[in-house]
């Protein structure tokens, strides 16, 4: 036990070395750092508790999708019973389908088989089975169709997907370094973004939907005449955005000229004669052609400029627009135009999202808390080593050589691996502390038995590793379950807690056993004592 | 060598024999009550739930100078969004607002942080913002509660391996013990309870097992040494035997946890008061419980055959107690 060859003399101080060697560019200013050469420069990333930053939960409103399919799917029927010559009553689109009733029982079956080819196969064929995208039933004289679960996930699945694009588009467009942004769960996205002190600004960024849509006024009746009788069909009433001098609300086509989608640019500026801010843009090409021809044939009526349910402003069109760039002016102060202008450039979310958790730290009190919890472990440490060098004397003082190794090992392991340190991970830390010495207790005590019992030194000393072997096994690996539960619960900053629990764990299995053993067998070979000095 | 370290100082003096047996029936009936009057708090006060688990939206502020609690109050109260804690934080200056969850969706919680932001103007710093909605709260407070059930259970079913079944139930007993003192103290004084310190259990139920593990494994040497001794004799001698290493490692431990309390920020307080105390009780429970409990319930005495797995240890069981 006593007794190491010089391989293992060389591994064990070549990864003490190593370990103290990538701790250290944590403790160095900057500048420092650069100087380093490239592997070195590796350093533990801060939580967002430590350098400040928001962490956001962000969940889909998965009704909306299923809303907007529903919508369009049942314009599709109503554009397929067209074609086929097919009346049909009451097109209702309920919360989960959209049931038609077939006027003539003749013509059912050319109905029912005509809406039946709308259903399309799903992507996800599970077991062999080809699933569609839409349940197709008839019912009487009526025919239902109902989106399958299988392809309501798969919307929502892309749809994640795309809106992921979009926050991290206009999350970009903020300047803000290494924002984390990723998928969680079925329907909800992880925003984390390091050092950005405005938490409100960052969710007016992400929670907006930003469609756009430019759509026609219906003037063949009056609002309050759309409110009390029925609009026409394919109109409806759309409220005015708030705060505007303007009507109330407007009664607008449904059908869109141009969206958001068409959009190839726009950009906050001032209108040359109001000096109002207002944001500009630019169409692609198939956008400037729909319209330039929309406009041209409605010259002198008025259209909307509606964004998300609501209209922003419905200017009178006074010639054609065939250039394929317009002004959006609504009484935007400059920081309102800015922001949509960044909306409007990162395009629409599918849906829109909701925040469902939120935790922002300030930097002032991410910066207290970094001082607190080294003050804390700086005390912690000295403590624990007074208390070990009174218990045990040199031993103790063996003991926190490994001490010092064991964190540094645990700051080398996060640098390297890049995992984040958070406050209760400081607090981790200063635990592991508390706890790693336990082996080196467990080993003493049974030195100290083994010498009373009568033991010379050297057979003490052996038995105290090898009989204390076992019980420093058992223990670690008990504790190690409760630190992986505890990574798997952890939310953010717990985590930080659990992991530099775990690998304390398992770095005071090398420093207690391993490094503890090689610095006694040392002190033995060399001073050679009479008796055990515990 | 020039420098010579001092004697090391024995806490626990050689030969110590302090009948830990005979005050089994003092404490085990003083933890019964103890986790009766628990469950007693749990069903008639219940838990101050933090927002983790209740939701709801939590600001750290900083006034400029100390604050004046009663103004923001009367300023915030006024804004119609129901209960609203108030309470200094570590120093006058810091101020922890607390809103209760707001009715309509996680979109009337946005709007009740935009309105108390607002009402607290410009020359407030808002240090931190904790919002957490129904849903999430519903789902943490699931996955915490999963979370301690599942660490007894792994802990039970590695104890059972590496032992016999009657430690198992001894630990697990002991653990099940630290868990509900804990909450128990958190009920009565009202403490926040949230996901930090769900944290901090997980973390005495790690720190409690190691300690009976360690006395488990003297008992179950001894059992193998002295096939002889009478268990009320060999169980105390394994407890006294290991007595001088629980009090050195819950000294480092405490030490440690008792700097993070005292200099480790306002912000993880709970966290360690709960462990400070988890501490206490996993030390008392596994000296006072989870020793004395093998003879409530009785083990197998010869273990000459075992190594370290008893798996055909039925039959021999019933030939002692």
């Amino acid at each position: 036990m006593l007794y190491f060859n010089r391989w293992k003399i060389f591994i064990i101080l070549g990864i003490s070395f190593a370990s103290l060697l990538f701790t250290a560019p944590n403790f160095i200013s900057p500048s420092a750092l650069q100087s380093l050469p490239h592997w070195l420069q590796m350093r533990m990333p801060l939580g967002l508790d430590l350098q400040g930053g928001s962490h956001l939960l962000l969940q889909m409103n998965v009704d909306e999708l299923r809303k907007e399919w529903l919508e369009s799917l049942s314009s599709d029927v109503r554009q397929n019973l067209r074609q086929e010559r097919i009346g049909y009553t009451g097109l209702v689109t309920g919360r989960e389908d959209v049931r038609v009733t077939v006027r003539q029982a003749d013509q059912f079956d050319a109905a029912y088989n005509k809406l039946r080819a709308m259903a399309r196969p799903t992507s996800g064929a599970i077991f062999g089975h080809s699933t569609t995208d839409l349940d197709v039933n008839r019912d009487g004289s009526a025919i239902t169709l109902k989106p399958t679960q299988a392809a309501i996930n798969d919307r929502i699945s892309s749809a994640i997907g795309s809106a992921i694009e979009t926050v991290r588009r206009r999350i970009d467009i903020t300047g803000t370094t290494e924002p984390i942004i990723q998928r969680q769960g079925r329907d909800r996205i992880l925003v984390q973004v390091p050092g950005f002190n405005d938490p409100a600004k960052l969710k007016e960024l992400i929670g907006k939907t930003a469609k756009l849509t430019f759509q026609l006024v219906d003037q063949t009746m009056s609002v309050d005449e759309a409110q009390k009788g029925n609009p026409p069909p394919g109109s409806a009433i759309y409220p005015a955005q708030e705060g505007e001098g303007g009507p109330q609300s407007y009664l607008l086509q449904k059908r869109v000229i141009v969206s958001g989608e068409d959009l190839v640019d726009a950009q906050p500026g001032f209108d040359h004669r109001t000096n109002e801010p207002i944001v500009t843009f630019r169409f692609n090409s198939s956008g400037a052609q729909r319209f330039g021809r929309t406009t041209q044939e409605n010259v002198g009526r008025p259209f909307a400029i509606v964004l998300d349910g609501q209209v922003i402003s419905a200017p009178v069109i006074r010639d054609a627009i065939l250039g394929g760039s317009g002004q959006i002016s609504g009484h935007f102060s400059v920081e309102q135009a800015n922001t949509l202008s960044i909306l409007l450039r990162s395009g629409a979310l599918p849906a829109s999202l909701d925040v469902v958790e939120e935790r922002s730290v300030g930097p002032s009190l991410g910066a207290d808390s970094i001082a607190s919890g080294t003050l804390a472990s700086i005390i912690a440490f000295f403590a624990v080593a007074t208390f070990m060098i009174l218990g045990y004397g040199l031993f103790g003082a063996f003991s926190i050589i490994a001490l010092i190794i064991n964190i540094a090992l645990i700051m080398a392991v996060l640098s390297l691996m890049q995992a984040t340190l958070t406050l209760p991970g400081i607090a981790g830390i200063a635990l592991t502390m508390g706890v790693a010495v336990d082996a080196n207790v467990l080993i003493y005590e049974r030195m100290r038995e083994e010498a009373r019992s009568g033991k010379s030194p050297v057979l003490a000393l052996e038995a105290g590793f090898s009989r204390a072997y076992a019980t420093i096994i058992d223990s670690h690996l008990t504790g190690l379950l409760g630190g992986v539960i505890l990574y798997w619960l952890g939310v953010g900053p717990i985590r930080g807690f659990a992991v530099t629990l775990c690998i304390g764990t398992i770095a005071s299995l090398f420093t207690a056993i391993t490094l503890t053993r090689l610095i006694i067998s040392t002190w033995f070979h060399r001073v050679r004592p009479a008796e055990v000095p515990l | 060598m020039a420098f010579t370290f001092p004697k090391p100082i024995e806490l626990v003096p050689q030969g110590t024999k302090i009948p830990f047996v005979s005050f089994f029936k003092f404490f085990f009936t003083l933890s019964t009550v103890l986790n009766l009057l628990t469950i007693v708090l749990l069903a008639t006060v219940g838990l101050n739930f933090g927002i983790d688990f209740r939701g709801g939206t939590l600001m750290e502020i900083r006034t400029q100078g100390p604050a004046d609690i009663g103004a923001l109050r009367s300023t915030l109260g006024g804004l119609g969004l129901g209960e609203i804690q108030i309470q200094e934080f570590g120093t006058p200056e810091n101020v922890l607002i607390r809103v209760s969850e707001q009715p309509g969706g996680e979109k009337a919680q946005q709007e009740a942080v935009a309105k108390v932001q607002g009402a607290l103007g410009s020359s407030v710093e808002v240090r931190r913002t904790e919002v957490v909605g129904s849903t999430v709260s519903g789902e943490l407070l699931e996955k915490a509660v999963w979370a301690v059930v599942l660490t007894c259970l792994g802990i039970f079913i590695y104890v059972w391996f590496r032992f016999e079944w009657q430690f198992a139930l001894g630990a697990i007993v002991a653990l099940v013990h630290d868990v509900f003192l804990t909450v128990g103290v958190f009920s009565a004084f009202q403490i926040d309870f949230d996901l930090t310190v769900v944290a901090a259990l997980l973390t005495i139920l790690g720190y409690s097992i190691n300690d009976t593990v360690v006395i488990y494994d003297r008992i179950r040497e001894n059992l193998r040494k002295y096939k002889k001794m009478p268990l009320d004799q060999l169980l105390d001698l394994s407890v006294n035997e290991t007595l001088s290493r629980t009090i050195m490692t819950v000294g480092t431990t405490f030490l440690a946890l008792l700097a993070l309390y005292l200099f480790g920020g306002e912000v993880i307080r709970g966290f360690t008061f709960a462990m400070l105390f988890g501490v206490i009780v996993g030390t008392y429970s596994s000296v006072f419980i989870a020793a004395p409990f093998l003879i409530l319930i009785g083990i197998k005495r010869d273990w000459s055959n075992v190594k370290v797995a008893p798996k055909r240890s039925r039959a021999g069981k019933a030939a002692e107690s």
